[in-house]
């Protein structure tokens, strides 16, 4: 695994040897101004878009983009902005408004167009309840906890990018193609390290439903009291749900969000007994310092901590 | 098959016996304070305070994090504050204590709101602020009970001088000096009883288990005792039936309790012996002939 992420980086350094002396490249004098809606993105288009790109991220590290409130300061952001980048499927509920308010002219690219959407109900084969009124049959935003798709976002944005702006077409396509290999190198990491793993259903548990693509990627399956949203309160015949299926049922470990309240999965921890298997990243990379600051960091991580719960450690 | 639907699920989980107990300590706390609220013509002014604790647990939150201590006395300080500065503006100037209750409220709300915002790219604040009452820790269990508890020795130690206060305040005055005393001890008792209802209900729903019971209350009965014993009844079987509705039903909790405190009070104002609809309107055939 580890000559994978070598190799990678090797090639990574290749394409970066080859983007520095490529001839076409000419370094716009002013950086591209452009916006992303919450950190995760705002991370994969820097590193796509590199230098000719000054982002701005709306929902910051920690934040939680499913409440966040826009201030003046994100809308004349987004009115200097030339391309807007969101998630799409819902997730910036607050995004529509936003916009309009802002008098944004540019363009906005929904990054999660093309990939295969899970539901938010019904993904799980469990009788886990569901609110009816949030999150009935609505699609499930969370899409970038499948690797496959991060690689459908990658090229969404560089695309946009370079429609945006023809001049750095060889230099986009370049950093996203080494992104591109990033994110396949872990993806093989990851394939091998689930196949050391006993066999058996694979369960843990969050606080929100924001890991429904991971399971479907990668099998692992996640079991939560509150809704796909982080906005609903859960109610306790959820929890009441939760607790028999954590009893019943073989759970490896219940895990914290970084950005949903603890108190709920503390309860959970304290009435079931479980172990509390560390913090997950859902929704929002970590502090720069921190151990998600980068989209593969927080792919990385996530990933260690469930496999370490799910295989007793 | 009744077992089942009603003690069943507070067998079988803990957060359901910690939401009960929970539940019961605001129910019997905050009652009483919510007979008295009403009987001085101060419902609405429960509502403003519980806006004003706003700001000093938000401080409370950013100073300590999610500390339940700190919020507890933010909130506290916050509520005093603008409960004793409304009433200094309406000892001292033309202003009636309404309206500069209002004012301060609002200005503390404001506050809060502003503060809540400073960190608005975090979790979002107002989550955290107020529990649910599906998660109470042993802390805030303690909280709940300690409030409860005091609220009941103070209400008890001050009744005489309450209720003196509620039916004649001037005659209250001229012939003791408690007056003052039972006046600022009740505002106290009334903000400490938000506080916790905050920590274990959410939002806003604090005050209505604290008003709704006193209000329905007032339609069985015109004894200050029974007015107390009626609105503790209606709490707590508020509090019981509101949490199996969210068991059984899948709502929230919060919101659940409250809606059957609700549900009671307009019972009540419907069909309640004294004062109701049907006592004034339903005309009952005479029994003589």
């Amino acid at each position: 695994m580890r000559f994978v992420h070598r190799f990678s980086q090797a090639i990574l350094t290749v394409f970066l040897a080859l983007a520095l002396v490529s001839p076409g490249r000419v370094v716009a004098a002013e950086p591209m101004p452009v916006v992303a809606t919450f950190s995760i993105l705002g991370d994969m288009v820097q590193t796509i878009g590199g230098a000719r790109v000054q982002v701005t991220t709306l929902v910051g590290p920690n934040g939680d983009p499913h409440v966040f409130r826009p201030t003046p300061r994100h809308a004349q952001a987004m009115a200097g902005a030339t391309l807007v980048f969101a998630n799409g499927l819902g997730f910036e509920g607050w995004m529509e408004r936003l916009v309009e308010a802002s008098g944004f002219r540019g363009r906005m690219i929904l990054v999660s167009q093309g990939i295969e959407t899970l539901e938010a109900e019904g993904h799980h084969d469990h009788e886990h309840q569901h609110k009816a009124s949030d999150d009935h049959g609505a699609p499930d935003p969370h899409a970038w906890h499948d690797l496959g798709n991060g690689k459908i976002y990658a090229r969404n944005i560089a695309a946009a990018l370079i429609a945006a702006d023809p001049p750095g077409k060889g230099f986009y396509e370049q950093r996203r193609d080494a992104f591109v290999l990033e994110i396949a190198a872990l993806e093989q990491e990851l394939a091998a390290s689930l196949a050391t793993l006993p066999p058996g259903p694979h369960r843990v548990v969050t606080s929100h439903d924001a890991f429904g693509y991971f399971d479907h990627a990668y099998g692992i399956e996640f079991l939560a009291p509150q809704g796909v949203s982080t906005e609903a309160e859960a109610s306790a015949k959820d929890l009441a749900g939760l607790i028999r299926q954590i009893r019943g049922q073989k759970v490896a470990a219940v895990f914290l969000e970084n950005i949903a309240d603890p108190r709920l999965i503390e309860q959970i921890q304290r009435e079931t007994g479980a172990r509390i298997g560390g913090t997950l990243y859902s929704g929002s990379l970590s502090e720069p310092d921190g151990p998600a600051a980068t989209y593969l960091a927080m792919m990385r991580h996530n990933i260690s901590a469930l496999l370490a719960a799910l295989r007793g450690k | 098959m009744i077992y089942d639907a009603l003690v069943a699920p507070f067998l079988e989980f803990a957060f359901m016996r910690r939401a009960l107990v929970g539940c019961l300590a605001i129910a019997l706390g905050a009652t009483p304070v919510g007979v008295f609220l009403m009987l001085r013509r101060m419902s609405l002014t429960g509502d403003a305070m519980a806006h004003a604790i706003l700001p000093g647990a938000a401080i409370g939150f950013l100073v300590a994090g999610l500390s339940l201590s700190a919020m507890t006395i933010g909130g506290l300080v916050a509520g005093m504050a603008v409960a004793l500065a409304a009433g200094f503006v309406a000892r001292s100037t033309t202003l009636r204590e309404d309206a500069s209750l209002a004012a301060f409220y609002l200005i503390s709300l404001a506050a809060g709101v502003l503060i809540v915002s400073v960190r608005g790219s975090n979790i979002d604040l107002m989550n955290v602020l107020f529990g649910t009452v599906l998660a109470l820790n042993d802390d805030a269990l303690f909280l709940l009970v300690a409030i409860s508890t005091v609220t009941m020795a103070a209400i008890a130690l001050l009744f005489r001088p309450l209720v003196m206060e509620c039916l004649d305040p001037s005659f209250l005055r001229s012939v003791s000096g408690s007056s003052s005393l039972a006046h600022y001890a009740f505002l106290v008792l009334a903000v400490l009883n938000l506080v916790g209802g905050f920590h274990a209900l959410g939002t806003l729903m604090a005050v209505g288990i604290m008003i709704l019971p006193a209000a329905a209350a007032r339609f069985w009965t015109r004894e200050i005792g029974g007015l107390l014993s009626v609105a503790m009844l209606v709490g707590v079987v508020s509090s019981v039936c509101g949490l199996l509705v969210s068991f059984h039903w899948s709502l929230p909790s919060g919101p659940a309790i409250v809606l059957v405190a609700g549900l009671i009070y307009t019972g009540s104002v419907i069909a309640g012996p004294i004062g109701s609809l049907t006592a004034r309107y339903w005309v009952r055939p005479h029994l003589e002939a």
